[in-house]
């Protein structure tokens, strides 16, 4: 019998862990053990261990930084209300499966757009470009109203009464955002989605494309010595991830009555990547912990009131020392180097040559 | 082997059992400044299909800038680069990775955090093709891949006994060990022409006399070119068949190891400060 390696492994495990946790979570739910919060929570969960491991392929895989990953998020979440909400006649679990993969798309190609331009730069540029679109994303969103009746979509970057519908209903209204969706969602949905992230990620990384990747991000000067097309590879990690986060995005919002804009904010975004660092980067199994936890103790420790923050803060500390790795102590100096390029951009690490005098 | 140089028509020197093919490499005028500074200069030198040829000279000489300007991390300022007799002008590094240039670097750039094997198959990329779509479903071109590179990166592999390395992180190999998987790595590519750049750096005698076999080896086995920057003369004089000496980017000599080894100017510039040094 042929040997399995440790990767496979080590994501046997992985596997086992998300199965495990939904079989579990399934069997308290149909014995009633488990409460109305937390019941609340089982499909926001899935969709941060979503998030989590999608942005993971970009600053750990890839090792680039994104501080936009809400954007994308965003783009899948009110493009899934728009797909579900205008195909009424169909069952639910179809108009919610075009929704997660309609959302995905049309993340992808927002992902597209924002990497085709910043990615076949040499600097570190794309922390910043993500920043603003997260922000950008936002402030549209703010400013599109969609409707549908008979006649099918209507847009508008006006108000309501320019979408001109004939006794339709309003799918996005600016800043008030979806207000009459539809919860499509339920737990074994978010389940699904989250195995599908895990193994188009996990895949990828142990393939052809993810070692071109992997490659980049341990060093790129010699994965060009290689024959290794670097923009290629970084859009192939970065607009990957941006999908994965507009299917979550979908499943998100299919799970509330009514989503806002302002949901996915910078804030957000900055949530996501603290699981991917608190998890260690490049660590999937890691950045699932890391969301599943610290998308649970918030709610967990409202009985407890003012011992809360303190609770919280500890319990950050403690996963930090149980993941603090090599992987994770590279990830804050990647974290804390491209912060400090946009703070002060020297002319050394600007220039093209710059970090490759010394061959 | 013979190693006997003749000289072709355009001035060059070529073995004589090179002569018959076209040569791997032909260099014309090449220099490249930076602002105020020439780092190379009015280089010429033409590489034949089989020969292992050194490169040498003083610290800052311009040695490893020659090496980037072959592989295009900089762009020449002047001069002609004739690779596989085609001009290599308008590529960039990774257009001449394929076109049959692979090297190793004086600073060692593996992709640290991956397994010794990874290393190699990552070197093995472009004679792979499955694209993501194989690699994320799993679908048969994706496994077929697999096994094939899995094969040959163990194939590579052992030309330096290091197949019982394959599964420990790069990165955390001993110095000799990854000079060693660099050479690999870059083989992996299927080159016609391999850049050393200073192979031996950091290597004790025994591991450097290994080095010296293999090299040869790989040539022999390969049938390729090879082109070192080396400071250990034992080593150049050992392996080399032909010498170019750099000197303020500048090439103050050519010839045969003897030649070199007897050529004054060299031994002012660069081999009697070696000795006292
Ligand atoms: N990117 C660069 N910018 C400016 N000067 C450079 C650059 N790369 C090399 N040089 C200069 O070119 C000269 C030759 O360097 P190098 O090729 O590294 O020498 P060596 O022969 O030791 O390998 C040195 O003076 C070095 O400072
Ligand atoms: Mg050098």
């Amino acid at each position: 019998m042929k040997k399995i390696s440790k990767t496979t492994r080590s994501n046997l495990i992985t596997y086992a862990m998300v199965v495990a946790a939904f079989v579990i979570m399934q069997i308290l739910s149909v014995t009633g053990h488990v409460s109305n919060s937390l019941a609340g929570q089982l499909v926001p969960i899935c969709v941060y261990i979503c998030m989590a491991v999608s942005l993971n392929l970009t600053v750990g895989i890839l090792g680039e930084l994104s501080l936009g990953h809400a954007g994308f998020m965003s783009v899948g979440a009110f493009t899934g209300v728009v797909v579900a909400m205008s195909i009424q006649s169909a069952p639910g679990p179809v108009r919610l499966i075009l929704a997660i993969v309609i959302g995905g798309i049309m993340a992808g190609i927002a992902g597209v757009i924002v990497g085709v331009p910043v990615l076949r730069l040499r600097g570190d540029y794309l922390a910043i470009v993500t920043l603003a679109f997260g922000e950008i994303i936002k402030n549209l969103l703010n400013n599109i109203y969609v409707g549908v009746d008979s006649h099918g979509l209507h847009f508008s970057m006006k108000d309501t009464a320019s979408l001109n519908l004939d006794n339709g209903t309003i799918l996005i209204n600016g800043p008030m955002g979806a207000p009459g969706i539809e919860k499509l969602s339920t737990f074994v949905a978010g389940f699904i989605l989250v195995l599908i992230v895990l193994t188009v990620t996990l895949n990828l990384i142990r393939s052809r494309s993810g070692r071109a990747i992997m490659a980049i991000r341990d060093n790129r000067i010699a994965a060009e010595s290689v024959g290794i097309n670097i923009t290629k590879y970084k859009l192939m990690a970065f607009v990957t991830s941006a999908v994965l986060a507009g299917m979550s995005g979908a499943l998100y919002a299919m799970n509330y009555s009514s989503i806002l804009p302002k949901k996915f904010d910078f804030n957000t975004s900055i949530l996501v990547l603290v699981f991917v660092v608190l998890g260690g980067m490049g660590n999937i199994r890691g950045s699932i912990i890391a969301a599943t936890v610290l998308t649970i103790l918030p709610e967990a420790l409202r009985a407890l009131n003012d011992y809360r923050m303190l609770i919280y803060a500890v319990v950050l500390i403690l996963v930090m020392l149980v993941t603090n790795n090599p992987i994770l102590k590279n990830g804050w100096t990647l974290v804390k180097e491209k912060l400090a390029f946009w703070r002060k951009k020297t002319p050394e690490t600007a220039a093209e040559g710059g970090g490759v005098h010394e061959q | 082997m013979s190693s006997k140089y003749i000289e072709v028509p355009s001035n060059a020197m070529l073995l004589e059992r090179d002569i018959d093919k076209s040569p791997v490499l032909e260099t014309m005028h090449l220099g490249i400044d930076f602002g105020g500074l020439t780092a190379v200069d009015e280089f010429n030198l033409t590489i034949g299909r089989t020969e292992i040829v050194g490169l040498i000279g003083p610290n800052g000489a311009g040695k490893t800038t020659v090496f980037n300007l072959l592989t295009k991390v900089y762009q020449p300022t002047r001069g002609t680069i004739l690779l596989n007799g085609k001009e290599t002008s308008g590529m960039n590094t990774v257009q001449v990775n394929k076109a049959g240039i692979a090297r190793t670097f004086q600073n060692i750039r593996l992709f640290s955090a991956l397994s010794v094997e990874d290393n190699v198959k990552i070197g093995l990329h472009n004679s792979m093709d499955a694209g993501m779509f194989s690699g994320i479903l799993r679908l048969p071109r994706h496994w077929k891949n697999e096994r094939v590179a899995h094969d040959r990166a163990l194939e590579l592999l052992s030309i330096f006994d290091m197949v019982d390395l394959a599964n420990h992180q790069a990165g955390s190999l001993p110095y000799g060990a990854q000079r060693r998987l660099e050479i690999v790595r870059a083989l992996a590519t299927n080159p016609s022409l391999l850049l050393l750049d200073e192979p031996a750096a950091g290597m004790n005698p025994s591991e450097t006399a290994e080095l010296m076999e293999n090299i040869r080896k790989i040539r022999d086995t390969f049938q390729i070119a090879v082109m070192l920057i080396e400071h250990d003369m034992n080593l150049v004089m050992g392996i080399c068949e032909g010498i170019a000496v750099l000197n303020y980017g500048k090439i103050i000599a050519k010839g045969t190891p003897e030649e070199i080894q007897n050529n004054p100017q060299v031994i002012e510039a660069y081999l009697g400060k070696q000795k006292e040094g």
